[in-house]
């Protein structure tokens, strides 16, 4: 199958590597990857901001840079929830029903990395070799918005050499929220510190989640602790075997 | 007291959870009530197989309802009025306090009992009636609890989810008289309670009630609770006046059975609730023999005007939101400022006040977007998406602050593949003087909110996009972690077919310098 990666700007800024492995990963399993370089951004800061006009044009541009995809995958569970969830409101919100019609072809083609392999492909061993503990956070926007389940999980649970400890509280927001973050500074690191302090307490040297926004959050406060423990991309594990191990 | 009650908050959301997160003690008696309730919820809830259809049902009754509303509304008042019940309509919350105050005085009380009433609250019914020297007795033990100690309400369903035992026992010693040293036993605490209460229901001769729904075709006003105090005041005093917001109504009796399934498993997470109050206008020897029934608007029919707000108007007050929403367990009811707290409450009540008020219009912000709340919402309202549709609203309303050029800078930014990865060149170089070690433990402006609490990754040295071009072209050193192509696993089905050529034009372009 031919795959088109949407990075995410988030990826594309701050973490090559997660790109990187996601493209490793499909293409060991046997498909093609193209990246087009016009892509930017979903919008999905724009629009939870509260800038929907702002919005509306990476919608438009998205919907344009993908609209001939087979299949559109990216390392995000929030930025898939945008485009399946968000953008069809959006259209409505601005009365553009044009929009809406693109959107509403595109969106059932567009997939967060683990719904793809487990749901789409059928694909639960990646073949993927890491041998470290590891503590696992279902991200908000894959849990609830996307429902991709277990998904994540049962590709996790087939990895190689690695010990995958449970989370306390798992299913509670980290925290991160986008802008939220910014703009109610103490409410979400009220939440960072029991996230990270259930991350700590199961002594796994990383925590992993499909959506780099939250581990950036997650990690940044890890790190302000001192606690030693990382975050890494679901796909960064999948993508490593015993040939070539991520970090 | 404004016109529009209980609604206004005093300061901006993030200043007044500043204040709230810090408080060791309600964060730990918030997060004891509500992880208690929320286990057993989604206990009892799980117990119905049908619990999604139940929810699309509830939906679809309250829509239903509410598409009509007009003429629910007069029908329900026609009803009330053929079986001897007074119906009256409050525009704010100043006209229904009006109102109530003015059937007290017609009766010469100076004092009345209450059972726990929102609705009440937001139109600040209490210091209303208490400067005209009526007293106003909350005869819900947590709504006492709260009024004995000059407190407001913190939670819709268990106001005094914020006090723990302790606190109750030195207040109840304090207020009480006549009860001597209490412990704080709950038992002998609610004893008290009940001895105080007690004297109050067989002695008063006017009740104040909220209602949770009403039924347009038969005038039948419904009040749900659980303690059987809301039950003494509905049937004890002389004169009941019931204060409703006009959504409330339903059209059929047998409408109210779908949420006589979803309010209690979703509240207090019971499959059935205790104590069920129905009455239809007065009967003569049974009950109130005077009743009154204010439909209050109060910025509701605003709400139903916005078709994209409407569905806020569902809410049937379960509180189910706010029991899993991780801002308001770390924040509390308060930090809300307005009756209606927790994530209805972030898009109730500026909604209610309209989007112009400044304090009001960071409630939409009160969120991580999360999406816990729209899960167990028993009429589906969809929280985060009406937080996120009443965002730009707000923003609409503040104009061109410095986070909307911010924003403006972003999209154009992200507008071109090109422009995008020209800034992130820039940023590499222009991001130095910030780094520290591995980290940026600092931003400035706007964005410090962010490293107040954690650490923020530097921009890597190489990017994705410039790997991807090594590697298309078959020159890549970018991918320093690859491992030589030959080793790279392949799977069984065959060779990996070329890539597909990627356009070279936005390769050619140079970065700007105006995209930062
Ligand atoms: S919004 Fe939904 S969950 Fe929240 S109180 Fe209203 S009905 Fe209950």
């Amino acid at each position: 199958m031919h795959i088109d990666l949407f990075l995410t700007c988030v990826n594309d800024a701050l973490f090559p590597a997660t790109g990187q492995a996601t493209v490793r990963l499909l293409e060991r399993l046997g498909h093609t990857v193209g990246f087009n370089p016009a892509q930017t951004c979903c919008g999905q800061m724009h629009l939870n901001t509260g800038y929907r006009d702002d919005a509306l044009d990476l919608v438009r541009k998205f919907v344009r840079d993908f609209k001939d995809s087979e299949v559109v995958v990216m390392p995000s569970g929030s930025c898939a929830a945008m485009v399946r969830e968000l953008y069809a409101e959006a259209a409505r919100w601005a009365g553009d029903d044009e929009l809406l019609k693109d959107v509403e072809d595109l969106a059932p083609r567009v997939f967060e990395l683990s719904e793809f392999l487990v749901n789409k492909l059928g694909v639960t061993d990646v073949g993927a070799y890491y041998p470290h503990r590891v503590t696992y956070h279902p991200t908000c926007h894959a849990m609830r918005a996307l429902r991709v389940g277990d998904a994540p999980l049962q590709l996790l649970r087939n990895v190689r050499g690695m010990t995958l400890v449970e989370l306390e509280g798992a299913n509670e927001c980290c925290g991160f929220g986008g802008t939220f973050a910014v703009k109610n500074p103490d409410v979400s690191a009220a939440m960072l510190t029991d996230k990270a302090r259930h991350i700590i307490d199961t002594g796994a040297e990383a925590c992993t989640a499909g959506d780099n926004s939250c581990l950036l959050h997650i990690g940044g406060g890890l790190h302000r602790l001192r606690s030693g423990a990382r975050t890494v991309h679901l796909a960064e594990i999948l993508a490593s075997t015993e040939q070539e191990v991520f970090i | 007291m404004s016109d529009h009650g209980g609604l206004h908050p005093a300061q901006p959301f993030p200043a007044a959870a500043r204040e709230q997160v810090v408080k060791a003690q309600l964060r730990a008696n918030l997060r004891k009530v509500t992880t208690t309730i929320r286990a057993k919820r989604a206990n009892v809830v799980e117990e119905l197989p049908h619990w999604e259809q139940l929810r699309t049902l509830g939906a679809a009754t309250k829509d239903a309802s509410l598409v009509n509303l007009s003429d629910r509304l007069l029908q329900l008042e026609q009803s009330v009025r053929a079986r001897g019940g007074y119906v009256h309509w409050a525009r704010d919350a100043k006209e229904a306090r009006d109102l109530v105050a003015r059937i007290a005085q017609a009766h010469g009380v100076d004092e009345l009992i209450k059972v726990k009433s929102i609705t009440s609250d937001e139109i600040e019914l209490n210091k209303a009636l208490e400067e005209r020297g009526i007293h106003a007795v909350e005869t819900d033990l947590a709504e006492l609890i709260v009024q004995l100690s000059n407190d407001r309400p913190s939670h819709i369903l268990v106001p005094a989810i914020h006090r723990n035992r302790a606190e109750i026992q030195a207040l109840f010693n304090a207020e009480l008289p006549g009860e001597g040293a209490l412990s704080d036993n709950p038992a002998e605490l609610a004893g008290a309670a009940r001895r105080y209460l007690r004297h109050k229901f067989l002695t008063t001769k006017m009740a104040v009630s909220g209602v949770n729904f009403a039924v347009a075709e038969t005038g039948t006003v419904c009040v749900v609770e659980s303690e059987g105090n809301g039950r003494m005041c509905l049937t004890l005093p002389e004169v009941l006046v019931s204060i409703m917001g006009i959504e409330k109504v339903l059209e059929k009796v047998e409408d109210i059975s779908v949420f006589m399934e979803l309010l209690p498993r979703s509240s207090t997470a019971e499959r059935m609730n205790p104590y069920n109050s129905f009455w239809t206008g007065v009967t003569p020897g049974d009950g109130p023999q005077e009743f009154h029934l204010i439909l209050l608007d109060n910025g509701r029919t605003n709400v139903l005007a916005d078709e994209f707000g409407r569905q806020t108007l569902r809410c049937i007050r379960c509180s189910a939101c706010l029991n899993v929403c991780p801002v308001y367990e770390r924040a509390g009811g308060h930090a809300y400022g307005s009756v209606y707290p927790g994530p209805i409450g972030a898009i109730l009540t500026p909604q209610l006040l309209g989007m112009h008020d400044k304090n009001a219009n960071t409630l939409p912000g009160a969120s991580s977007l999360c999406g816990a709340c729209y899960d167990v919402c028993p009429v589906k309202i969809n929280i985060p998406q009406v937080l996120i549709y009443l965002r730009t609203e707000a923003n609409l309303q503040k104009g061109l602050t410095a986070e909307a050029l911010a924003m403006k800078g972003l999209k154009f930014m992200m507008s071109e593949g090109w422009r995008f990865e020209g800034a992130l060149k820039l940023a590499r170089v222009g991001q130095g003087p910030l780094v520290r070690g591995d980290a940026i433990p600092s931003l400035p402006g706007m964005l410090g909110g962010w490293t107040q609490s954690r650490d923020l990754r530097p921009f890597p040295k190489e990017g994705f996009r410039d790997w991807w071009k090594g590697r298309s072209q078959g020159t890549g050193p970018a991918d320093v972690n690859a491992a030589p192509p030959e080793t790279v696993q392949k799977a069984e089905d065959g060779p990996i077919p070329p890539q597909k050529k990627e356009g070279g034009q936005f390769d050619a372009e140079p970065p700007r310098e105006d995209t930062l």
